[in-house]
Parts: structure tokens; C-alpha cells; sequence
């Protein structure tokens, strides 16, 4: 490059321990800044939260009961999302990283990438008009047929804005990444251990379970991780899509859904004051709780197996 | 194939190459009649959605039903992993065609000059368009962007040239934090914060920039990171030996070698925040005229406006979802634009480092 000195006189000297010095502080305090950026949003939220901690929320219900259908809620849309996507993800990992022609296969990850591309209110828009109704029929023919398991319980929902329709709706979401994340690990298990399954006669799938997938395991494990972080986050297409009622249900296809943290930030902020404010604050911290527990588990655990 | 009467040894004891397809057609013809002949005699509709899932069904359990007779369990159970696999990628398929098709056949209704010259004062029914979301978007992306770059390059060039010890440590493990946090509560920050500084009902464009950078700097330091590893220790160290020193060098070789990789990671983060609807819609609010300025006042952006478009329609509801979905076309255009040309750098001006 074109970049030169004037040799080593004092003076040049001089200016290249004053430039060090300040690029040098320079990116130090950025990282800094980062660190007290992230203690701000804890410390801010904490202090926004605790009027409505101490006192309770504006009907004088405690704060307790009136945050655990929502974080219920929550978890339980995520738990479903990642329940569907899971395997779906591996599916597509494993046809593109083994299975797709080797043409064929850059070109499927990017199409599967561009899932990622489409903003969550969009993904919400779609999943209310376009994937709302068509699963009216589902939900009755399960209630119809399947009712006597409590997942499907009765009456149906004639609307389709259902715990059914948002878990959908999330396992599309957070379906790129964690497919992303599979093809990556799957791509780099050792060429070696493969060719030795194959030639000592096993087929094609019998190569996957013994070499890929405990070669990928740990990789699955963060991008189903990664995946609930995604979900539980996810803010307007939940908000857009489901019917909320305060309830703690496991029922899929009623009208009577838990609504998600987020999804209740969203609806009701706008409109919110006073204490109100501080309640819906001191729910998101709650859920900034829980992310963080997913995400700290999610590191602990691929650091241990590499590790280990 | 089946013309060959003698039996070949590698070829025997295994179905032939059409027994896939033959299956499958021998699976739909079987369904459709059947399903076909149910619906006339109650004089219903074809239903379609129970075709195809009892073709897909009916055709895995023949196909491994035959397989295991002729071929034994171990190749009936790799035929059928293999027929999953290409199913969950049709299926994945189904919600992004459907969502394409969708979003461009209705949105296409409101795509036109009104749409995009005109804001949403006044205006009650038809009509109306979104360049006060445009501009609210552009500009609170771009504040957004001139936050987090600096910050978020900095901070990847202290954890790739001068990071030692504990704070590198902290930052890395933070960093991965930060890429945790649910957008509504960088929404949730940003509002509290302002409203510590400003007051109460302080809501402007400047906040939901800043929830915004709180999303993007982690994306923006990780990606950063991984190309300033990329860059090769031989490059630096002959630049040090001809007497550079450390930040020139950082300026002047590092960096121009990585721009291409570290502008791709950037125009992805700001893919990312441009579709963000949660934080903006708590911390910049709605409105529905024009404003430019990020410091006063409520200030709209398109994906609140698709939101705001649908949760609330007016006297004329029609006009209102065209609107909502004109708006999802217009965003999803932005942020494939964006993709597209992130990988268009990267591939242009990718730096020539192999032989």
C-alpha cells in the first residue's frame, strides 16, 4: 500500500506515539462504550420497572399475576415454534449440505436466506390475512376429530387467530437462521469420517446419523437456541396475529390464546400512561430475562462440548 | 431398463429409478379419484389441501412398504429419510412462495406515483401515499447507521488488533448479549432513556434511531470482526517493517483490504433494522404527515405504517389493507435491494489475496 514514513526522526517519532495513543484509546472506548451502553439498558429498565414491581399494576393486581400468563404465553408460543421448526431446519440443512446437487445447492440456501430478508411486520400482514383463514378448516376438522386431546380442545376459532396460527407463523421466522446455522456445521464434518461410513457399505442416511449429525449436534443445539431467542423476541407478527385473552391455556385453536410479553408491549403502549408505562417496562424486563437465560444456557452448552 | 433379462448383480434386489415417480403418480391418481368421487357424491368442492397431504402420505408409506420388500428395511428407511428431507424443503418452500405471491399481488393494487409522492394527511379513504413513512424510514436508518459504524468498527478494531485481557473478554461476551436482545426492549431503552432526558411524551425519530443502533452495533461489530481477522498477519507485518506505524497501518492496509467484507456486513445490519417495526413503533410513535426532523416529534416509518395501516383501518377499510400491503411490497423491495447489493460488493470488490 501506499502508505510510507520519514524514517525515524523525533518528531515522526513523536507523532506516531500520539497517533497510537489516540486510535488506540479511541477504539478502546468504543468497546467501553458498548459495556456501559448495555449496563444503561439494564439500569434504565430496571429503574422504569420498579414502580410497578413494588406497587402492583394500575387495577392493583400484583405484578406477579398479572406478568405469568404473558411470559407463559411466551415461552409456549416459542416452545411450539421450535417444536416445528427443528426438524424442518434439519431437513433443509441436511438436502442442502448432502443431498441437493452441488450446482443446485448455493443457490437453495440463498432462496431459503431470503425468508430471512422479509420483515416481521409483513411476516405478521401474511400471517393474518393469508395464513389466518386457511387454517379455519384444520383447526375444526382437530377439534371435530381430535378433541379429546387438550391441545385441541374446543370450540375452534372462526377467525384462525390462533396459538396454532402465531406458532406457524414464528417457525417460518426463525426458520432461516437456524437452517443457516445446521448447513454450516453439517458442511464441515470431517470429509474422512463420512467416506469411512460410506465404505464400510452403510447408505446414505445411515452415514448421516453416524458421522453428521453427532458431528453437528452441538451446532443443532445453538441454532435451536438461537431459534427460541429469535421467537420469544418476536414482537408484531405475534401482535398482529393472535386473539389475545389474559389465560394460562395450552389449547392451539380457541379464541381464549396467552398473549406473549412483546406482543402485549406492542398493543398496549401506545395508548399507555403512568403506571401502565412502568408495568409494560418492567414486563420487558422480564423478558430480557429470559432471552438471557436461553442465550447464556445456549453458550454454556457449546462451550462445554468444545471444550470438553 | 426392464428390458435387460439378465439380472445384474449391482442393480439386483433394488427398485429402479422411476419407482419414485411411479409411485407418486400411482398415490395421486389413487387419492384424487377417490377424494374426487367423495366430493361429487356430497356435491362439494375438490378439497385440495386433503389431497395433497394424503398423495404425500399415501405415496411414503407404498413407496417404503415397497421398498422393504425388495430392497430390505436399511434401504426402505434411507428411501424414506431421503423423500423427508426434500419434503421439509418444499415445505419451507410453501410459506415463502405463498408470501411472495401474496405480497406482490396485493400490494401491486396501491403501487403507484400517489403512492409514493403524496403522505397520509387528510386523508381519510382512497388515495394517500408514503412518503412521510419513506422519509421517516430513510432518515432514522441512516442516524441509526452513522451511531452504530463507528462504534461498532472501533470496537472490532480493538478486539482484532489491540484486544487483550479482560475488557476484550467482556466485550466479546457482551457483544453476544447485545445480539440477544429482543428488539421491543432496545424499543423499551430508548424510550426510557429519552424519557429521562427530555421529559415525558418526548417521542421523536433520534430515539428510535438509537433503539435502532442497539440492534445493529452487535451485528455490526461481529461481522466487522470476522473480515479484519481475515486479513493476512503477512500484510501487517510488512507494513510494520517498513516503519508504519500501528494505527497507519490499521488505516491504511487493514482496513482498505476488509472494506469489501466489512460494507456487506453493514448493508446486512441495516437490512436487518430497516424492516424493524416494534422499537419504532414505541419510540418514534406514528403520524400522519411529513416530518423531517429527527429531534421533534412523532415521526413514521414505513413498517409502522404497514402496521398502523392494518391494526387501524378507517371508515373505508379496503383502502387502508392496499395501502398495508403496497407498504410490505415496498419494504420487502428495500431490503432485498439492500441484500442484493451487499453481495454485489462483496463479490466486486472482494480483495484478490490468492494467487
Amino acid at each position: 500500500m501506499s502508505a510510507t514514513t520519514n524514517g525515524s526522526t523525533d518528531a515522526a517519532l513523536r507523532g506516531r506515539r500520539l497517533g497510537d495513543a489516540v486510535f488506540a484509546g479511541m477504539s478502546r472506548w468504543a468497546g467501553a462504550l458498548i459495556l456501559i451502553v448495555l449496563a444503561a439498558v439494564a439500569i434504565f429498565l430496571i429503574a422504569q420497572a420498579l414502580p410497578a414491581l413494588i406497587q402492583g399494576t394500575d387495577e392493583g393486581e400484583s405484578f406477579l399475576a398479572y406478568v405469568l400468563p404473558l411470559a407463559f404465553g411466551t415461552v409456549w408460543a416459542a416452545a411450539l415454534a421450535l417444536a416445528m421448526a427443528i426438524p424442518v431446519a434439519i431437513g433443509i440443512a441436511l438436502f442442502i449440505s448432502h443431498y441437493a446437487p452441488r450446482r443446485l445447492a448455493a443457490g437453495l440456501g440463498y432462496i431459503i436466506d431470503l425468508l430471512a430478508a422479509v420483515p416481521s411486520v409483513v411476516f405478521g400482514l401474511w400471517g393474518i390475512q393469508v395464513l389466518a383463514p386457511a387454517t379455519v378448516p384444520l383447526a375444526d376438522w382437530l377439534t371435530a376429530n381430535a378433541g379429546w386431546i387438550p391441545l385441541f380442545a374446543g370450540p375452534a376459532s372462526g377467525t384462525g387467530r390462533t396459538m396454532l396460527t402465531v406458532a406457524i407463523v414464528l417457525a417460518v421466522m426463525i426458520l432461516p437462521i437456524m437452517t443457516a446455522m445446521c448447513r454450516e456445521v453439517f458442511l464441515q464434518t470431517p470429509r474422512l469420517n463420512e467416506e469411512a461410513a460410506l465404505a464400510l457399505g452403510a447408505t446414505q442416511w445411515e452415514m448421516i446419523t453416524m458421522s453428521v449429525l453427532p458431528y453437528g449436534r452441538p451446532g443443532i443445539v445453538s441454532a435451536a437456541m438461537l431459534g427460541l431467542g429469535r421467537a420469544l423476541g418476536e414482537t408484531m407478527a405475534v401482535a398482529m396475529v393472535l386473539s389475545p385473552a389474559t389465560v394460562i391455556s395450552f389449547a392451539l385453536v380457541t379464541t381464549q390464546n396467552p398473549a406473549t410479553i412483546a406482543s402485549n408491549i406492542a398493543l398496549n403502549f401506545p395508548e399507555a400512561h403512568g403506571l401502565g408505562v412502568n408495568t409494560l417496562i418492567a414486563t420487558g424486563l422480564v423478558l430480557f430475562v429470559i432471552t438471557l437465560a436461553v442465550n447464556a444456557l445456549a453458550r454454556w452448552y457449546v462451550n462445554r462440548r468444545t471444550v470438553g | 431398463m426392464s428390458a435387460i433379462t439378465r439380472a445384474n448383480p449391482l442393480t439386483a434386489g433394488r427398485l429402479p429409478r422411476w419407482a419414485n415417480l411411479a409411485v407418486f403418480a400411482a398415490a395421486a391418481v389413487v387419492f384424487g379419484v377417490g377424494l374426487g368421487l367423495t366430493a361429487a357424491a356430497e356435491r362439494a368442492e375438490f378439497p385440495v389441501p386433503a389431497f395433497v397431504i394424503t398423495t404425500v402420505l399415501g405415496y411414503l408409506v407404498l413407496l417404503v412398504v415397497l421398498s422393504r420388500v425388495v430392497e430390505g428395511p436399511r434401504r426402505a428407511k434411507d428411501r424414506l429419510m431421503r423423500n423427508l428431507v426434500v419434503a421439509a424443503f418444499l415445505l419451507a418452500l410453501t410459506p415463502l412462495i405463498s408470501l411472495i405471491v401474496t405480497v406482490v399481488g396485493r400490494g401491486a393494487a396501491r403501487f403507484d406515483i400517489t403512492f409514493f409522492t403524496e403522505s397520509m394527511r387528510n386523508v381519510t379513504g382512497e388515495g394517500g401515499g408514503v412518503l412521510h413513512a419513506v422519509v421517516g424510514t430513510l432518515e432514522i436508518t441512516a442516524a441509526a447507521t452513522l451511531i452504530s459504524v463507528p462504534i461498532g468498527l472501533l470496537t472490532a478494531i480493538y478486539l482484532v488488533e489491540y484486544g487483550r485481557g479482560w475488557l476484550a473478554r467482556a466485550i466479546t461476551f457482551f457483544v453476544d448479549v447485545m445480539t440477544g436482545i429482543p428488539s421491543i426492549v432496545a424499543g423499551l431503552f430508548a424510550f426510557s432513556l429519552f424519557l429521562l432526558l427530555f421529559g415525558p411524551g418526548s417521542r421523536m425519530g433520534l430515539s428510535g434511531a438509537v433503539a435502532l443502533s442497539i440492534l445493529m452495533i452487535p451485528v455490526v461489530v461481529r461481522s466487522s470482526e470476522e473480515m479484519l481477522k481475515l486479513v493476512p498477519r503477512d500484510l501487517r507485518e510488512a507494513s510494520y517493517a517498513l516503519g508504519v506505524p500501528k494505527w497507519r497501518t490499521i488505516l491504511k492496509v487493514v482496513i482498505p483490504t476488509a472494506i469489501a467484507g466489512i460494507s456487506t456486513g453493514v448493508m446486512l445490519a441495516i437490512a436487518r433494522v430497516i424492516g424493524e417495526t416494534a422499537p419504532l413503533l414505541i419510540t418514534a410513535g406514528f403520524t400522519q404527515s411529513m416530518n423531517y426532523d429527527l429531534t421533534d416529534g412523532d415521526m413514521m416509518s414505513l413498517p409502522v405504517f404497514v402496521y398502523n395501516s392494518y391494526i387501524s383501518q378507517g371508515v373505508d377499510a379496503q383502502a387502508y389493507i392496499d395501502r398495508a400491503w403496497a407498504g410490505a411490497l415496498t419494504l420487502i423491495l428495500i431490503v432485498m435491494l439492500l441484500n442484493l447489493l451487499a453481495r454485489l460488493v462483496a463479490k466486486i470488490f472482494a480483495p484478490k489475496l490468492g494467487r
